[in-house]
């Protein structure tokens, strides 16, 4: 079980190179995880999805869910898993702060936890949409490192 | 935008002529000042657009628009079925049939000056706004199958307002051709509890007053005089939109390669209008055009609660209901020839002129009303549709002021408590479960709506009848 990412946001240019941050783009957000693995660049990005909307910090992960998804690429595949946190939050209305994905070949499972949606403690500032395809990328970098981003519509 | 690429026609007109891959120009209407703001990707993306199989006449680009997925928003182009044309669930956008609904009150200023704050709470009280919010109704499959053939008659229908109503909406509140099949059970799981809710980021409900006519005429014809009091409200599809628009990006973007159509963006992805993918889109994004008309409809009977028991002698009366993100089909005049086109409008409004046989008999003699959103704070602008526009741009107009700072940075420049305070000093109301919201709709982030409408009008897209400020406003 990787617990790093449950405890503490990590933000850019911690040690572990787990981390997430959020770009610009002009009428949205953009998300973007990093990790040592492409699967923690997942994980990483899941949390900054989280932080569109509130503090991660704040949200108690409580309830487990689990999903997975499939596609023909890691990008694709990207979209789907952000897709798939867009889909629960929204029926089951449910903000998710702790994640742990497991990527084979092009399949992830994931193990989600977090909690229902405080109006007053989480005072969401926007709901998100979709997962688009601007600025997508998933890539591996030089140190070995992995980075997963994409522009999310709210 | 680098505005020694275009052609300047006329003040309010520039062109990009069609060259590599262009089937058709761009043609953008903006003043200078606006086309200098707008984004590089902007022009880009409407070229993108210009090389789509079967896009009849040109790309057009309002003067609102900002950069988008695959297409601008603020886009518009048509495409014929019989030349191979395609429909892009890019160029409708996730948040189908967005749009604008606005409601006369027969109340003026001075009869809510005592309930304003009382009204304000009882507003943000009562519309379910923001995530996580849900409605009233908890609807089974079948029934969300009835709301999707339905729209806004379903629900006059199920006792949300009246039979009169649908005559000042678009499409009679109902667009045919709708197939709920097409649309999956996680769009509706989506939605089955989500019926007559506001949603949040830039999607509100305002008590507006009418601060300036500029027609009278016409503004007699909409029933809207200075110092009367109107509610706004800027909402789409929700849950059950955005879910469609994820699925088909996703089924256009694979389908696009297979039917030879070589996409610059994979954002862009479409299929042909006579392919079965085009088909199910063209289902399903009718099924969530139905789904926003009864979503405004729903909400519409909860404001008119709220004033029946505050103020009893309002009358809640629509003015006009118009969506923003759609696909529609119109007839229009190519080259001297009528033909049947499939218009893509992504953050732009119909915007049709006088006499257009489409246009409900109500407003049939002297256009249809053009329904502006302002952000926070600002104001927003009711316009005409004009008889030039038809020629000019498939009969379309701008769809609100625009953003022109991303959120990350509105949220990095103000605080939502300053910007509450400041609109309350100025008697501008905010409710909003979120400062932090507050501040990334904050109004210093879009463009001046009121620059963005005298464009439209002098370039003769739609001409302004009413200028109309906020009092309160609610954001989700």
């Amino acid at each position: 079980m990787n617990k790093k990412v449950n405890v503490k946001i990590s933000m850019v240019n911690t040690p572990d190179k787990a981390a997430w941050e959020h770009f610009p783009h002009e009428a949205d957000i953009g998300v973007r995880g990093m990790g040592r693995t492409k699967a923690e660049a997942f994980e990483q990005a899941a949390t900054a999805l989280t932080a569109v909307i509130t503090d991660p910090q704040i949200v108690e992960p409580n309830e487990k869910v689990k999903i997975t998804c499939q596609a023909a690429d890691d990008k694709t595949l990207f979209v789907d898993w952000l897709a798939a946190l867009i889909y629960e939050m929204d029926t089951r209305k449910m903000l998710f702060s702790r994640f742990e994905v497991r990527i084979k070949q092009h399949k992830l499972d994931a193990v989600i936890w977090g909690e229902k949606i405080d109006v007053g403690r989480h005072s969401p500032a926007v709901e998100v949409k979709g997962a688009t395809y601007t600025a997508l990328k998933v890539e591996q970098n030089e140190d070995g490192c992995w980075m997963a981003q994409c522009v999310v519509d709210v | 935008m680098n505005i020694e690429q275009l052609k300047k026609r006329s003040d309010y007109e520039w062109l990009i002529e069609p060259i590599g891959k262009m089937k058709v120009p761009v043609v953008i209407y903006a003043s200078e000042s606006l086309v200098r703001g707008m984004d590089e990707k902007v022009r880009e993306q409407a070229i993108n657009v210009a090389c789509l199989p079967g896009i009849v006449k040109a790309s057009y680009v309002m003067p609102d628009a900002h950069w988008g997925y695959g297409f601008p928003i603020g886009g518009v182009a048509a495409f014929d079925p019989d030349q191979g044309g395609v429909i892009s669930a890019g160029g409708v956008g996730f948040d189908i049939s967005c749009g604008v609904r606005t409601m006369t009150t027969a109340l003026t200023v001075d009869d809510i000056k005592g309930v304003k704050e009382h009204l304000a709470d009882v507003l943000a009280q009562r519309i379910p706004a923001g995530l996580g919010s849900t409605g009233k109704l908890h609807l089974s499959v079948k029934q969300m199958d009835e709301v999707l053939t339905g729209g806004a008659q379903w629900a006059v229908e199920h006792g949300f307002g009246t039979k009169e109503d649908l005559g000042y909406i678009e499409e009679h509140g109902t667009v045919a051709g709708a197939d709920p099949a097409q649309v999956s059970d996680q769009a509706k799981r989506r939605q089955q509890d989500e019926m007559g809710t506001l949603g949040s980021g830039n999607h509100y409900m305002e008590v507006q007053q009418v601060q300036e006519v500029y027609d009278q005429k016409i503004a007699q014809t909409f029933e809207v005089k200075e110092g009367d009091i109107v509610v706004s409200f800027h909402c789409g599809s929700r849950g059950l939109g955005h879910q469609i628009g994820t699925e088909f990006l996703k089924k256009m973007a694979g389908a696009a390669t297979s039917y030879g159509v070589m996409l610059p963006d994979k954002e862009l992805a479409c299929a042909p209008l006579n392919s079965p993918v085009g088909q199910q889109y063209l289902g399903a994004m009718r099924s969530a055009i139905n789904c926003a008309l009864a979503n405004r409809q729903i909400l519409t009977d909860l404001v008119r609660k709220v004033f029946a028991q505050l103020l009893p002698k309002a009358q809640l009366k629509l003015l006009y209901d118009v969506s923003h993100n759609t696909c529609k089909q119109e007839q229009h005049d190519v080259e001297g020839k009528i033909k049947r086109l499939f218009v893509h409008r992504k953050g732009a409004t119909c915007a049709f002129g006088p006499g257009e046989p489409t246009l409900p008999a109500k407003v049939r003699e002297v256009g249809q009303p053009v329904l502006i959103g302002g952000s926070m704070g600002t104001a927003s602008y009711i316009l005409v549709g004009t008889r030039s526009s038809m020629s000019l741009a498939l009969g379309s107009s701008c769809h609100g002021a625009g953003r022109s700072m991303s959120r990350h940075q509105a949220m990095r420049t103000w605080h939502g408590k300053d910007i509450v305070r400041n609109l309350e000093s100025r008697g501008i109301l905010i409710r909003s479960p979120s400062y932090r919201g507050v501040a990334e709709e904050a109004p210093g982030a879009y463009k001046d709506v009121s620059e963005v409408v005298e464009a439209a009008h002098r370039a003769n897209l739609s001409y302004k009848v009413a200028k109309l400020l906020p009092m309160i406003c609610i954001k989700g």
